[in-house]
């Protein structure tokens, strides 16, 4: 379970979030949506424990992976090395099966840098997805892949979602996206940016 | 007609050779073998310093001064360049000692060690050290000041091990500032490691250079200047190029 309380979040004396209180229980998923520039990463952020300088409080679990808006893979790691290293369980065998399930495994041993942006994409997701996460943060996960593999990404993380059932948060700017996956949708508006009460939510 | 290429390896002997070839001439021009003798001069002497034991003993101390001064240097400065790139405090703290030993001369520090430590091999290594770690220290902070901090909030989120991250987020990062500071590195500490023999020691190259230069004896300084040249060209060319391309595989990859 994921249970944030986040008072006021600011940049050089700006504040950019401001009482953004949320809680995503095991297996549930939140998709968070907001225009450019909002405040959306900065938030996954804060929830992920990469920044703390922020007034509030935030409660995550002890396994929590996250595919950030950017790869951000080891470029002179081979493909699968870059899951062994943050999976050492894994071993080569998990890491190529991992690969095979985003659809890149005969990629495995070639360097990040020699992958396109959406094969790159799929690593980052395919390290997010293994190690059996309690919490699962995404930031734009689907970006830069062509409707096909989002199609087929998006039901990849359902199956994830449904076998391991995470606490999962995912940003996007899709709506149908958001409507497919998410049991809860926040909205973020405003600057600084709070939480918009949601008209269409059920 | 299309001009190939020429292969680096074939610029790098022509290069040499033109060296050669300009001491060839300007030893036919100052036509006396007491001030520079021709390059086939050196043969002999060469020859009978090797078959008689004394240049390899000689070049096998100042080796190892050498690769003391460098082991010692380059990890006192990666550990103090990390901190320094790192720590903002500690930079505060220790930025103006770095200007202060970056400034002061190699002599002056490898004359105080001999007097504050004596004449002894300790002295050399410490003075050689001392002379290299303000730069190396400074390369490297200049590599830690610049870690990607994506890639350390990745690793900060998947709970990587701290000698993990050392070895695998870290250091790749910092290897092309490592790769700089070694090669400047060891070109700098052989020619001090060659002053403080000259100053303070009984054996090593600096030793016998002062001891021909005592005699005037320009060919067998020459002797002993150009067979560590030698030694330190194939340092260069066997070890430090071929780790540099090494570490830098995965950029053109
Ligand atoms: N390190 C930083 N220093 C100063 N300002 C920052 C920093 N990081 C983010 N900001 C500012 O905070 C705001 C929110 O940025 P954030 O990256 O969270 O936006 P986002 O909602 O994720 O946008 P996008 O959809 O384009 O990814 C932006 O105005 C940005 O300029
Ligand atoms: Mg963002």
């Amino acid at each position: 379970m994921i249970e944030a309380d986040i008072r006021v979040k600011s940049f050089g004396g700006a504040p950019v979030l401001r009482d953004i209180r949320f809680r995503v229980a095991t297996g549930e998923v939140l998709a968070i949506l907001g225009p450019s520039g909002i405040g959306k990463s900065t938030l996954l952020r804060i929830v992920a424990g990469i920044d703390s300088a922020f007034e509030g409080t935030v409660a995550r679990p002890e396994r929590l992976s996250m595919a950030f808006q950017e790869p951000t893979l080891l470029p002179w790691r081979t493909v699968a090395e870059n899951l062994t290293l943050v999976h050492p369980s894994l071993g080569r065998e998990g890491a190529v099966a991992a690969l095979a399930r985003v659809g890149i495994e005969d990629r495995a041993d070639l360097f990040p840098r020699q992958l396109s942006l959406g094969q790159q994409r799929r690593v980052a997701l395919a390290r997010a997805f293994a190690g059996d996460p309690e919490a699962l943060i995404l930031d734009e996960p689907f970006a830069s892949l062509d409707p096909a593999t989002a199609d087929e990404m998006l039901a990849l993380t359902e199956g994830l979602i449904a076998g391991s059932r995470p606490a999962t948060i995912f940003v996007t700017h899709s709506e149908p996206e958001a409507a497919r996956l998410a049991t809860r949708i926040l909205r973020l508006g405003g600057r600084p940016a709070t939480i918009r009460p949601d008209k269409e939510a059920g | 007609m299309t001009k190939a290429p020429i292969h680096p390896a074939t610029i790098r002997i022509l290069s040499l050779t033109a060296l050669l070839g300009l001491w060839i001439i300007a030893a036919a021009i100052s036509a006396d073998a007491t001030i520079l003798p021709q390059p086939w001069a050196l043969i002999g002497p060469f020859w009978k310093a090797i078959q008689s034991g004394t240049l390899p003993w000689h070049l096998w101390m100042t080796l190892t001064r050498v690769l003391w001064a460098f082991i010692l240097a380059m990890s006192l400065g990666l550990l103090l360049g990390l901190a320094m790139g790192r720590l903002p405090a500690v930079d505060r703290w220790l930025d103006p000692w770095l200007v202060v030993f970056l400034n002061l001369p190699a002599l002056v520090l490898i004359v105080l060690c001999y007097l504050w430590i004596g004449l002894n091999e300790t002295a050399a290594i410490a003075a050689v050290t001392l002379n290299k770690i303000p730069s190396v220290t400074t390369i490297i902070r200049e590599g830690a000041r610049a870690l990607d901090p994506g890639l350390a909030a990745m690793a900060a989120v998947f709970r990587m091990p701290p000698l993990r991250r050392l070895r695998h987020v870290v250091l790749p990062q910092l290897a092309p500032f490592i790769a700089a500071a070694a090669r400047s590195g060891i070109a700098v500490i052989w020619k001090i490691v060659l002053v403080v023999e000259f100053l303070g020691r009984s054996n090593g190259i600096g030793f016998q250079i002062h001891l021909y230069f005592q005699q005037f004896d320009v060919a067998m300084v020459l002797v002993y200047a150009l067979s560590f040249i030698a030694v330190m060209l194939c340092v260069e060319w066997l070890i430090l190029q071929p780790f540099e391309s090494r570490v830098r595989r995965w950029r053109g990859a």
